[in-house]
C-alpha cells in the first residue's frame, strides 16, 4: 500500500473542514465516540452534525468557527493511506498554508460555487505551485446551493484554467461537489448527471502517489556520525543520514562536499545489514573506504554529479515573522543538517500574490513572498528547488530566539564559488 | 538510470521517524527518550536501534513512574533496558508529591496522570535535558493533531498553540534559548493501526496486558471496564467482575480502561482494530472525556 499526502486550501467559508469531515465520515474513518461528541454538540446547538468539528481542534477555533493552525488527519482505504493537512484560509495564516503545503504531494483547491474563483483561490494556487505541488484538484463546492448547474461549474473551470496556464500547473482535475451533502466526495452524485468524472476519493486513490525528489541526482547528507568505540568495533565509523534523492550503491566513487575530498562507499547499512542499493527517502548508514574527515552537515555525492557549492545564492522566501525583513539582516540558514550564518544582502522583488506580478520592494513583511540574494559565511551544497524539492529547500532561523523566520526555496546559485580546496570544517552544525 | 525503489507506506513512516531521531542526536546536547512502557514508546526503542546501532543510543530512557503502573509494565521496562544495554532513569511521582507537598488526588479513581507533569519538569531540570522524545501521535486526539514534530516548550514546559514554529518540509528547527526545551514526536504521523502493523512486521515483543487475559474489573457507570487495583477507592455497591480483556493503551491504571477482547496475538489485534469503531482514547482514557478540551488544557500546562 502506498502513501499520499495532500493539503486542502481555500477561503474561510469554502467548507474545507466540512470536506475533510465528509471524507473521513463517508470512508468510515470516524469512530463512534468521536461521533458521539459531535452529537452531543449538535444536541446543544441544533441543526445537522457539524463535520467541521472533526478537524477544528483548538478551543479558539471552535469558538470562532475557524481553523487557526495546521491540523493533520489520517485515513486509509483499501487502496491507500492518506495524510491530510488542513491549513487555514485566512490571509494572516498564509505561513501555515505554506507550512502545510511543503510536505504535500497534491493540493485540493476549494472554491465556493456561489463565489467562483476569488483572490484567495489565486493566492493559494500560487503558493502551492511555488512549493512544487504536481497535482491540483479544483473542488467546486456547494454545488447544491447553485442548483447543481453545469454552466456555473464550467465558468469556474474556465476561470481557473487561466490561472493554471499562467502558473504552468502540471495537472489539474476539476470536480463539482457538495461536502455538506456528500455529493461526489466519496460516492458519485446523482444530482450532477452531467459530470462523468471520478468522485474526489476515487481521484485521490488513483493519482500517482508520493514522488521522490529528482531520482537522477543522488544526494545524501550526514545527520550523525556513529562511532561505537567498543572493543569489538574500535574503528567503526558510520555516517548516518537519509538519502535525500536518488540511489546509492556500495563501490560508488563519491565526493564529500563542501571539502571536495574523494573516496568510495565501502558499504551501505540499513538496520545493521549491508544492502546492495538504497534509495530516497531511506535512512541508511554509509561507511567510507578512506578515513576522511566527515561531520554532520556534509553532503556525499557521486563523483559524476557536480552539485553547486556556493556562498551566494538567490532564493524565494515566504517571510513568516512579525518583524519585517530588511536588507543587511543577519540570520542563520538551516539547510537540513547544515546550519550556517548568513546575511540577506539584497531584497530584489516582491511577488504580488493576486496578480502574480513582481514589484520592487525594500522590505518583506509577514506573509510576503520575496526574491532575495543571500550570502553565507560558509559554503552550502545547493540545488535549485525546481530541480530538487528536498535539497533546494531551507529555512531561515533567528540566531538569538531560534524562531523560524522564513521558508526558503533556492532559485539560482552563483557558480563563481566552486572549489575543491575548502576545509572540511567549513560546514558546522548546531 | 536509477529508479527509486518501491517503499511501502510503513517504510516511509519508518524512514521519517529514523530521520527525526537522528536530527535529535545531531542537534541536541542532552536528549532523553520518555519511555512509558506502552507500545508506542516500545516502537520508539526499535526505531532508535535502527537509527543508532551499532552505536549506543545518544540518550537515556526516562520513565516517569506514577506508582499506579501495572506490574507487567515495570518488569517489561527493566528487561527491555537490560536487553538493549541502555541507561534507564526512573523518577517516581510519589517522590514528587512528597518533596513538593502536592495533594494526592482523591476520589474513587485517583489518577496521578496530571501530577506526572511535575515529575517530568523536575527530571528535565535535574538532568538539564534539552529535548525529550515521546511516542505521542497526532491521531490520538484533536489537540495532538495540531502538534509539531519538534515542539518548543518554555521554562515551565508550557505549550502555546498560537506560537508554534512553522515546520517546513522535513527540516526540524531545534534551536532554543536557555531554559527552553523541545518535545519531539517521531511517530506523529502514525496511526494506532500503523503502530500495530509495525509491531507485527518487526516482530516486537509486548507486555502481556496488551493481549487477551482474564482480569478482575470494575464496571463503570459508562459501561467501561477498569482493571481492579488497590489504588481504587471503591464503594460497596461497585460491581467487580471477571472478564477476558486487553488494554489498548497503558497508563495510570486508575484511569486506563480495558476492553473486552479475545485477541491473543498481534494479528488478532489488527483484525480487531480493522473492525473497531471506537477510537483508542475514547475507549480507554477517562481523563480526556472530562471535557472536550481536556488534552489541550493539560498540554498548555506542560503535560507531555
Amino acid at each position: 500500500m502506498d502513501l499520499l499526502r495532500f493539503i486542502t486550501c481555500g477561503s474561510v467559508d469554502d467548507g474545507k473542514s466540512t470536506l475533510i469531515g465528509r471524507l473521513l465520515y463517508d470512508s468510515d474513518s470516524v469512530s463512534l465516540d468521536v461521533l458521539a461528541t459531535l452529537e452531543k454538540r449538535r444536541a446543544t446547538t441544533g441543526g445537522d452534525v457539524d463535520l467541521a468539528l472533526l478537524t477544528d481542534g483548538l478551543k479558539a477555533e471552535r469558538e470562532q468557527g475557524i481553523t487557526i493552525d495546521v491540523a493533520h488527519k489520517y485515513f486509509t482505504t483499501p487502496r491507500r493511506k492518506f495524510i491530510i493537512t488542513d491549513a487555514p484560509g485566512h490571509v494572516q495564516y498564509t505561513r501555515n498554508m505554506v507550512t502545510g503545503t511543503s510536505n504535500a504531494d497534491l493540493a485540493i483547491v476549494l472554491v465556493d460555487a456561489r463565489q467562483g474563483v476569488i483572490e484567495q483561490t489565486r493566492r493559494h494556487t500560487l503558493l502551492a505551485s511555488l512549493l512544487g505541488i504536481q497535482h491540483f484538484v479544483l473542488a467546486v463546492n456547494k454545488m447544491d446551493l447553485v442548483g447543481h448547474e453545469e454552466v456555473i461549474f464550467q465558468k469556474i473551470v474556465a476561470d481557473y484554467a487561466a490561472i493554471a496556464e499562467q502558473l504552468k500547473l502540471p495537472s489539474v482535475v476539476a470536480i463539482p461537489l457538495s461536502a455538506l451533502n456528500g455529493d461526489n466526495v466519496v460516492r458519485r452524485s446523482t444530482f450532477l448527471p452531467w459530470y462523468h468524472g471520478p468522485s474526489l476519493l476515487e481521484h485521490l486513490e488513483s493519482v500517482p502517489a508520493t514522488i521522490d525528489a529528482n531520482p537522477n541526482e543522488p544526494r545524501f547528507q550526514v545527520q550523525y556520525v556513529i562511532r561505537p568505540q567498543t572493543e569489538e568495533l574500535p574503528d567503526y565509523r558510520g555516517y548516518a543520514g537519509r538519502i535525500q534523492s536518488g540511489t546509492y550503491r556500495p563501490g560508488d566513487r563519491v565526493r564529500i562536499w563542501p571539502s571536495g575530498l574523494e573516496t568510495v562507499i565501502e558499504a551501505i547499512e540499513v538496520n545493521q545489514l549491508e544492502v546492495a542499493a538504497a534509495s530516497a527517502p531511506q535512512g541508511v548508514v554509509l561507511r567510507l573506504r578512506d578515513d576522511v574527515d566527515v561531520s554532520r552537515g556534509a553532503t556525499i555525492v557521486p563523483v559524476s554529479a557536480h552539485p553547486a557549492v556556493v556562498r551566494e545564492l538567490e532564493a524565494t522566501l515566504c517571510w513568516m515573522d512579525e518583524r519585517p525583513l530588511r536588507a543587511g539582516r543577519k540570520l542563520l540558514v538551516q539547510h537540513h543538517a547544515a546550519t550556517v550564518k548568513a546575511a540577506v544582502t539584497t531584497i530584489l522583488q516582491k511577488t504580488n500574490i493576486e496578480t502574480f506580478e513582481s514589484q520592487g520592494t525594500d522590505e518583506a513583511r509577514l506573509n510576503d513572498i520575496v526574491r532575495v540574494r543571500l550570502k553565507t559565511a560558509l559554503p552550502l551544497v545547493a540545488d535549485e528547488y525546481r530541480q530538487n524539492r528536498v535539497t533546494g529547500a531551507f529555512i531561515l532561523v533567528d540566531e538569538q530566539t531560534g524562531a523560524t523566520l522564513a521558508a526558503g526555496l533556492i532559485a539560482a546559485t552563483d557558480p563563481e564559488y566552486f572549489t575543491e580546496e575548502v576545509p572540511a570544517e567549513a560546514v558546522f552544525s548546531i | 538510470m536509477p529508479t527509486a525503489a518501491y517503499l511501502d507506506y510503513l517504510d516511509r513512516l519508518e524512514a521519517e521517524a529514523i530521520h527525526i531521531l537522528r536530527e535529535v542526536a545531531g542537534q541536541f546536547e542532552r536528549p532523553a527518550l520518555l519511555f512509558s512502557g506502552g507500545k508506542d514508546s516500545i516502537a520508539l526503542t526499535r526505531l532508535a536501534e535502527k537509527a543508532f546501532r551499532p552505536g549506543k543510543f545518544p540518550f537515556p530512557l526516562v520513565h516517569i513512574d506514577t506508582g499506579h503502573n501495572f506490574e507487567e509494565i515495570i518488569n517489561y521496562r527493566d528487561e527491555l533496558a537490560a536487553h538493549l544495554g541502555e541507561k534507564l532513569i526512573v523518577r517516581r511521582v510519589e517522590d514528587t508529591i512528597r518533596e513538593r507537598g502536592l495533594h494526592e488526588p482523591g476520589g474513587k479513581y485517583p489518577s496521578r496522570n496530571p501530577l506526572q507533569t511535575y515529575t517530568l519538569l523536575d527530571v528535565i531540570e535535574e538532568f538539564e535535558f534539552d529535548a525529550c522524545i515521546g511516542g505521542a501521535r497526532r491521531d490520538e486526539e484533536k489537540a495532538r493533531a495540531k502538534e509539531r514534530i519538534f515542539s518548543v516548550r518554555d521554562d515551565f514546559g508550557q505549550w502555546d498553540p498560537k506560537r508554534q514554529r512553522p515546520e517546513l518540509w522535513n527540516i526540524y528547527n531545534g534551536r532554543i534559548q536557555k531554559g527552553e526545551n523541545v518535545r519531539v514526536f517521531p511517530i506523529s504521523n502514525w496511526t494506532e493501526l500503523d503502530v500495530w502493523n509495525y509491531i507485527q512486521r518487526e516482530n516486537i515483543k509486548l507486555p502481556g496486558i496488551y493481549f487477551s487475559h482474564e482480569r478482575q474489573c470494575v464496571v463503570l457507570p459508562s459501561g467501561q471496564l477498569l482493571g481492579f487495583s488497590e489504588h481504587l477507592n471503591l464503594d460497596d455497591t461497585d460491581e467487580i467482575v471477571n472478564r477476558r480483556v486487553r488494554f489498548r493503551t497503558v497508563g495510570d491504571s486508575t484511569c486506563t480502561a480495558a476492553v473486552e477482547s479475545d485477541a491473543a496475538s498481534v494479528h488478532d489485534i489488527i483484525q480487531d482494530l480493522l473492525l473497531a469503531k471506537v477510537s483508542e482514547r475514547g475507549a480507554t482514557r477517562l481523563d480526556d472525556n472530562l471535557s472536550e478540551t481536556g488534552m489541550e488544557d493539560r498540554k498548555r500546562n506542560g503535560y507531555f
